[in-house]
């Protein structure tokens, strides 16, 4: 592994000619963009392992009732979730888009995959803001029910996660619109691309979490040995 | 307007001429690092002052009417946490890590420097909504620093209402503001290295902070789920950590929630939390150590490994801090292994300290003092870590002032030993002036000797069972009355120890305006930093061209060479070397010809 190649150099020797004891002269800055993204990624992925854990050993208290499985549940039919799914994938798609007609400098297509990308974003939050308005609707508020609690947690954090993304995408947007510069905007959108695409993922995580029956909580738990 | 951090620039002309770009709104990292050690020091003497009050009810009892149980119990909360989190934390990383990473990788800025900037001005906002709940009603919360629930946001608790609230809210800000800078911290080590800078040729003051900031980036996210989850118990009446409970005679409206579940995010945050303070304390202490030993750095290879091996093995002992919580056996084994294990790697940096040490050319500067002084208390601290690793000894010493005295010596005075051996060491490149080392000796032996006379006592006050977290001792059977003797010369003690940080305070306004002029490297070192164009180094750090690194950070005493050190950024062609007689045999005393520079007195 480099890794360990690199911690068992021994930096005291002088280097052997042609060992190639230089890095790369001079900033990438796609590549200072992409070691951040990973990091921040890295960092969100902690914030829901952790929430998931805490989920998880949570689901095994006597008071704590599913949001799925019987038929009453209000996740027993999850279209409207799906829906949202959809719409959080075209956003990942209309990026993906953006990333290609930036490459290939097509103003046309950069301005479409643009805005599809920003409004599929904004409608997967409001969308996801009315299943809050359901489950409210239907008596199941935040503090009624541990289930309850962590659907709000998980997809208010999860959102959070999402309008930061847009900030970021605002700021691509408004950078391009000023300097016309296409390369710096494919940059900026391949950095938004991989984030949405994290986005997308954690959602599909969220989903299958959040809508189990009790029954297979209680044999995740006993798998994870809570 | 900011420099992209690695690109040698031909036009130096633009720095920024208004006060207002340049120290307030500035994007340069050196500017942001002072702003960053000048709130942490000012809320670090807050910190400092809510001790001595805390010392004054231990040591005299009923004496001071206006510190009553609730007054006590939130100076301990208030003095903890700002200690731990908005001093240590934030001046290793945002004001060392900020100031050195750029200088000592050879690079103009951090890779993101609004980004750098903004984190500062969150981290501020931060310490303002910390500060802000000392004039709430019912003041700051007395949740204790670990702020457990349910306690801490019952009413009964000081601050239950407004004070927890304002707490976790600033921490929420700081680990945004952290992350912030966090980001940037790894990704400039990363990415924007000079040319030759490779890993493991950088200091290891930077090996330090950077593995303290991976630690830090994933850690704290423990801290910010348990905060944001508590919020949501207090406010929107979730039961996340909130177990069904009565309290004052009423049934509350909580269930089932699971306080041991805080407890265990708190501390998966809270032990990386001590390596996040200590590995940055160890990497610069090495640094401060060769230099002024005139030695490269025992075992390099060993200690980068120590670091991230501590690192890694930091997320796997957190539970040693709950023993007394309680938890399967089998747990509790596990968890005393992992925390001896960290042991292996901790021990060995302090052999290869001390075996720098050894036949070293040791100059003693002011910074050395307090080097070598950390490692008097590092290893006493962590010697008494190693007792209460242990279950079956951890669980009678808990809840006394044993654990008060291991972690103050541990987590409190050593890191503190090296913050200011790196503020004697590097204040020369800061500001260009000397500190007057007279006041700096003064401020060492005082605060050395003066936590010796602290701790060691509260060591013994622990085995006597004399329990922590209390307002007053009372009457009791087992603890004899000389213990509260003892308590009145500890507390006397701490205030000598509180009062001579005012000789280091004076000291930096003092130097700062009539200081010796230093030169730009008086200690004679190697890394990059001294080596700038200007001192203090001008925003952009390196001029028109970045400097290009030709050896590793420890080339002192190098034989035959003219000079006892070789700077990273002179190739081996430019290198002076000492005609050797061919009569005589290579001798070693060759080499302390040249002593060095040294300290003005």
């Amino acid at each position: 592994m480099s890794l360990l190649k690199t911690l068992a150099e021994k930096p005291w020797l002088p280097p052997m000619a042609g060992a190639g004891f230089a890095p790369p002269h001079g900033l990438i800055p796609s590549a200072a963009g992409r070691t951040a993204l990973k990091f921040f990624i890295a960092v969100a992925s902690v914030i829901f392992f952790l929430l998931t854990i805490t989920f998880l050993s949570r689901t095994q208290y006597p008071d704590f009732q599913a949001l799925a499985g019987e038929p009453w549940q209000p996740f027993s039919n999850t279209s409207q979730l799906w829906l949202n799914t959809a719409i959080l994938l075209l956003a990942s798609i209309a990026l993906r888009w953006g990333v290609v007609s930036s490459r290939q400098q097509n103003l046309g297509q950069i301005t479409i995959a643009l805005v599809a990308a920003s409004l599929f974003s904004m409608m997967f939050l409001f969308a996801q803001f009315a299943v809050w308005q359901q489950l409210y609707s239907l008596g199941y508020f935040v503090s009624s029910n541990p289930a309850n609690s962590y659907f709000y947690l998980f997809t208010g954090i999860h959102g959070l996660h999402l309008l930061g993304g847009l900030v970021a995408l605002a700021r691509c947007t408004v950078l391009f619109t000023t300097r016309r510069d296409c390369t710096q905007l494919n940059r900026g959108l391949a950095l938004c691309r991989s984030y949405w695409d994290f986005l997308l993922l954690i959602w599909l995580f969220l989903f299958l979490l959040l809508t189990l029956s009790s029954a297979s909580y209680r044999a995740i738990a006993v798998l994870c040995g809570f | 307007m900011p420099h992209t951090a690695i690109a040698d620039q031909p036009d130096e002309s633009h720095h920024p001429t208004k006060f207002i770009w340049k120290y307030i709104w500035s994007q340069d990292h050196k500017v942001i690092a002072i702003q960053y050690a000048v709130t942490a020091i000012f809320v670090g003497l807050i910190a400092l002052v809510l001790s001595g009050l805390m010392r004054l009810q231990l040591g005299f009892p009923n004496t001071f009417s206006f510190i009553d149980p609730s007054a006590y119990i939130q100076f301990v909360t208030m003095h903890g946490m700002i200690m731990v989190i908005y001093l240590l934390t934030a001046l290793f990383l945002g004001g060392f890590g900020n100031y050195l990473i750029p200088l000592m990788i050879g690079a103009r800025d951090m890779v993101f420097p609004f980004l750098n900037m903004l984190s500062y001005w969150v981290y501020l906002l931060s310490v303002i909504v910390l500060l802000a709940s000392f004039f709430v009603p019912g003041g700051p919360t007395g949740a204790g620093w670990t702020l457990y629930p349910p306690q801490a946001i019952l009413q009964g608790t000081p601050g239950a209402d407004w004070g927890i609230l304002l707490m976790l809210l600033s921490l929420a800000i700081f680990i945004v503001a952290f992350t912030m800078g966090g980001l940037n911290y790894v990704t400039t080590v990363l990415q924007a290295r000079a040319k030759g800078m490779t890993l493991m040729r950088m200091p290891l003051s930077i090996w330090g902070i950077f593995v303290a900031t991976i630690l830090g980036l994933l850690a704290f996210p423990a801290l910010l789920v348990s905060a944001i989850m508590m919020l949501f118990d207090k406010l929107i009446g979730t039961s996340f950590f909130m177990p069904a409970l009565v309290s004052m005679g009423e049934q509350l409206d909580y269930s089932g929630g699971s306080p041991i579940l805080f407890q265990h995010l708190f501390w998966f945050f809270g032990h990386p939390e001590v390596y996040i303070v200590a590995l940055p304390a160890f990497g610069m202490v090495s640094d401060v150590i060769a230099t002024h030993a005139r030695k490269n750095i025992f075992g390099y290879r060993q200690m980068v490994w120590a670091i991230v091996a501590i690192g890694g093995l930091s997320f796997i002992v957190w539970a040693h801090h709950m023993y007394v919580s309680g938890m399967n056996p089998y747990f509790g084994f596990f968890f005393a292994t992992t925390t001896l294990i960290i042991a292996v790697p901790t021990a060995i940096k302090v052999y290869n300290w001390v075996l720098t040490l050894w036949k070293g050319n040791i100059h003693l500067t002011t910074a050395m003092l307090f080097a070598i002084g950390f490692i008097f208390t590092f290893t006493h601290g962590g010697l008494t870590g190693l007792f209460l690793g242990n279950v079956v000894v951890d669980l009678p010493l808990s809840d006394t002032y044993f654990v008060v005295a291991h972690f103050h010596m541990v987590m409190g005075v050593s890191p503190i030993m090296v913050l200011f051996a790196a503020i004697y060491h590097w204040f020369p490149k800061i500001t260009g002036k000397h500190l007057h080392k007279g006041m700096g000796n003064a401020h060492f032996w005082v605060t050395f000797l003066g936590t010796y006379a602290v701790y060691l006592p509260m060591h013994y006050l622990g085995f006597l069972g004399v329990p922590r977290r209390y307002y007053a001792m009372g009457d009791t059977d087992f603890i004899p009355d000389s213990a509260q003797t003892l308590n009145a010369s500890i507390t006397v003690a701490a205030l000598i120890v509180g009062l001579a940080q005012l000789i280091f305070i004076f000291n930096l306004l003092h130097s700062l305006r009539k200081g010796k002029p230093a030169g730009a490297n008086p200690w004679g070192a190697t890394t990059l930093e001294w080596q700038t164009e200007h001192t203090p180094p001008r925003h952009g750090n390196w001029g028109t061209h970045l400097p290009e690194v030709h050896r590793w950070a420890y080339d002192y005493s190098v034989p035959n060479a003219k000079d006892d050190f070789i700077p990273q950024n002179v190739a081996d062609q430019d290198v002076v070397m000492v005609a050797v007689p061919e009569t005589a045999p290579l001798d070693v005393s060759q080499q302390a010809i040249d002593l060095g520079p040294g300290e003005p007195s």
